[in-house]
């Protein structure tokens, strides 16, 4: 049927669900209208689908229909003095500093992968190290065209009154295709960054370097050592930058191509391990406290250098679990999730701490608000990793914080239906034609 | 956006194949001038934005039905005219065909043929005459590795592929010595909308880019016949001289 293939083994950045669907790759924009007509009158609809770097299952149909955006990747039209470029939505943020560096400008706003759609930047309404700054990818999203499953393309622009714009922002793929969009590119004097980093003891060290740090950087995070315990317990590194002043306008590419080629067996990552790992990398960060220039590359996308760094986690896959806790809960939140993971000892590579700032989301069901977030993963260890998840959810909750689809395989239904009061009416927006597993899940 | 010393002005026949738009992004970075022809007018309207907006100088369209066109010398020199001359010219239009349905069916079959050798030496034989006249520019052709060896899989689209490759060779020969360059470049398997409907994936796979490239590099000059990539070369000399009884037993 119009291009459609049997898939067994498409799995999202998680790895934990390898789910049967159906695939279509179109390559051209007058493709899409059929299949999507076709597929939507399937059981369990359709789904977009970009580079599937969602972890969970926000960005799988299992049993259903995808379409694969990944070859509509042609630019359309820029203007290099407002900035603003207009592309084929499959194309990948990579593409899109490939060609707006040399220029002299820069996305406005970057997750920490450049291997991921457009489309898949507004679908989740992405956040990055300036939210403090500059809020979400979706503020800077000028227009984008929208394909629905009754046969109608809708061009809807950030003044859009009736809804659809908002709702698609952030919406997860559930409002339509998105072919086109157009997005505000920043200006950029540099490729380099000027970036330093800076240790800090507990997490009440932590709030004071962001808030000190804020007004004059525009990039910050900070990285966790989340198995350290007692008075160690939110010690880490925070790292802050912004774009040099001056210095070549060059596209960086990592050094060698290096890809992990297959799952590393699942005991690769333990307690030992990530501790050896997290203590050594604190020690080491600490040397590092001048002001520094460094390429945009290993400060925007340190795991983009390892192709594939997913499979670090074996054949069992792993969860992400990343929150948003309001303002003035935070710290104490911050810090019982913190216990719960150093007492359960599952740590992660990857726990990354970072404040939100006050600038409001635009999309209907935007994960960001104002606020501390918290990313970790965990290897799926099954049962147990779930019942840690379990006893953070609960702090979240007892927070009024949610949390991130983008992220999630598991996300109990009340809690996002809790966290997100924008959802009522999101669902008078959604494309009774599509669905995804994540969707059917929480609708279950 | 390197610059280049001279913009080129370059004609690609088939401008919305896989392997000719991502050759016409490596020539839009470079600032050429391009005229695209292919027979799809809002396919080629979509290219033509992104290559005008990465950087081409210039981008023409020219809706052409390339089997059906009756007088290939006179389209090509009118394509030609629209940028005062051409640089490099390359045809990239083809078609893989049903084999199984083609092999009992000789209308499918004859289309194959039709596409891929019958018109496409038409206009590689009035490209040909073009640069001799003009004294200057390269051709580049592609053709296939499945026109190396007949294999049951394709071996209709490879015959095609295999004739085109010959008179690609003897255009060269015929050449030796003078101005023009012309190459037949023949790919591996490319990850591409001809080839969709295939298992793709494992390391003979390539991405339209890694044989873009390759394709602009023949352009500037060297061999008649370049693989893509390379190691197709040595893959396709072992599996030409294999004995038939061994050839026969295997699976590919």
């Amino acid at each position: 049927m119009t291009g459609f293939q049997l898939d067994l083994g498409v799995t999202s950045w998680g790895r934990v669900l390898r789910l049967l669907h159906q695939v279509a790759r179109p390559a051209f924009r007058d493709e899409i209208e059929t299949q999507i007509i076709a597929a939507a009158a399937e059981p369990r609809g359709v789904l977009g689908s970009g580079l599937r770097r969602s972890y969970g299952d926000s960005g799988l149909n299992a049993d259903g229909h995808l379409i694969d955006m990944t070859a509509l990747d042609r630019l359309i039209a820029f203007d290099p003095k407002t900035g603003r470029l207009t592309a084929e939505a499959g194309i990948s943020l990579k593409e899109i500093l490939s060609f707006a560096i040399p220029r002299g400008f820069f996305l406005p706003v970057t997750p920490g992968t450049r291997n991921v759609t457009l489309a898949g930047a507004i679908a989740n309404d992405v956040h990055g190290k300036n939210h403090h700054g500059a809020g979400t990818f979706g503020r800077f999203v000028r227009e984008l065209t929208l394909l629905r499953s009754d046969g109608s393309i809708r061009a809807l622009s950030a003044d859009d009154e009736t809804g659809l714009f908002a709702a698609t922002i952030g919406g997860l793929g559930l409002t339509g295709i998105i072919a086109t969009a157009q997005i505000e590119l920043i200006p950029i004097s540099s490729a380099m960054m000027d970036a330093q980093t800076v240790p800090f003891g507990d997490l009440d060290e932590f709030f004071a370097v962001a808030a000190e740090s804020e007004p004059s950087f525009d990039y910050t995070v900070a990285w966790v050592d989340c198995l350290a315990k007692g008075t160690a317990l939110g010690r880490g590194l925070f790292s802050r930058g912004r774009h040099a002043a001056q210095g070549p306008l060059a596209v960086h590419e990592p050094g060698t191509g290096r890809n992990l080629p297959t799952d590393l067996p699942g005991f690769a990552l333990n307690r030992l391990s990530i501790g050896a790992f997290n203590a050594l990398y604190y020690r080491n960060g600490r040397r590092h406290v001048d002001l520094a220039s460094v390429s945009y590359l290993p400060f925007f996308y340190p795991l983009d250098a390892i192709g594939n760094w997913n499979r670090l986690y074996g054949r069992a896959g792993m969860y992400q679990y990343q929150s948003v806790i309001p303002p003035t809960v935070a710290r104490d939140a911050t810090a019982e999730m913190l216990g719960q993971i150093a007492k359960a000892g599952e740590g992660s590579f990857l726990a990354v701490l970072k404040t939100f700032g006050n600038l409001p989301s635009p999309g209907l069901l935007s994960f960001p608000m104002e606020g501390t977030t918290l990313a970790l993963d965990f290897p799926n260890r099954g049962t147990e990793t779930l019942a840690l998840l379990a006893r953070l959810d609960g702090v979240v909750k007892e927070a009024r914080g949610r949390l991130y689809p983008a992220k999630d395989g598991r996300l109990p239904p009340e809690m996002f239906v809790s966290g997100y009061p924008g959802l009522d009416r999101f669902r008078s927006f959604v494309d009774p034609g599509f669905s995804s597993s994540f969707w059917r899940r929480i609708n279950a | 956006m390197t610059a280049p010393s001279k913009t080129l002005r370059v004609l690609i026949l088939g401008a919305t194949s896989g392997i000719a738009e991502a050759t016409g992004r490596i020539y839009a970075r470079e600032g050429a001038r391009l005229v695209l022809a292919a027979r799809q007018p809002q396919r080629l309207e979509d290219i033509a934005a992104d290559l005008r907006t990465r950087g081409a100088a210039q981008v023409e369209l020219a809706v052409v039905g390339f089997a059906a066109e009756a007088d290939y010398r006179a389209r090509l020199v009118e394509l030609a005219e629209s940028l005062g001359g051409l640089d490099h010219i390359l045809l990239a239009y083809g078609v893989l065909g049903d084999q199984e349905a083609a092999q009992s069916d000789w209308r499918q079959a004859a289309d194959i043929i039709d596409v891929n050798f019958r018109s496409a030496a038409g206009w590689t034989l009035a490209a040909a005459d073009y640069l001799e006249h003009q004294g200057n520019g390269s051709l580049v052709v592609l053709g296939s590795v499945a026109g190396d060896r007949g294999r049951r899989a394709n071996f209709i689209y490879g015959a095609a592929k295999a004739a085109i490759a010959t008179l690609v060779e003897g255009i060269s020969h015929r050449f030796a010595g003078k101005g023009p360059h012309v190459v037949v470049v023949k790919p591996g398997p490319t990850d591409t909308p001809m080839t969709a409907g295939m298992k793709k994936g494992g390391l003979l796979w390539s991405s339209p880019q890694r044989v873009a490239a390759i394709v602009r590099r023949a352009a500037d000059g060297g061999a008649p016949v370049v693989y893509g990539p390379w190691f197709w070369r040595y893959i396709m000399l072992v599996i030409r001289f294999l004995p038939a009884s061994i050839f026969n037993k295997l699976n590919i």
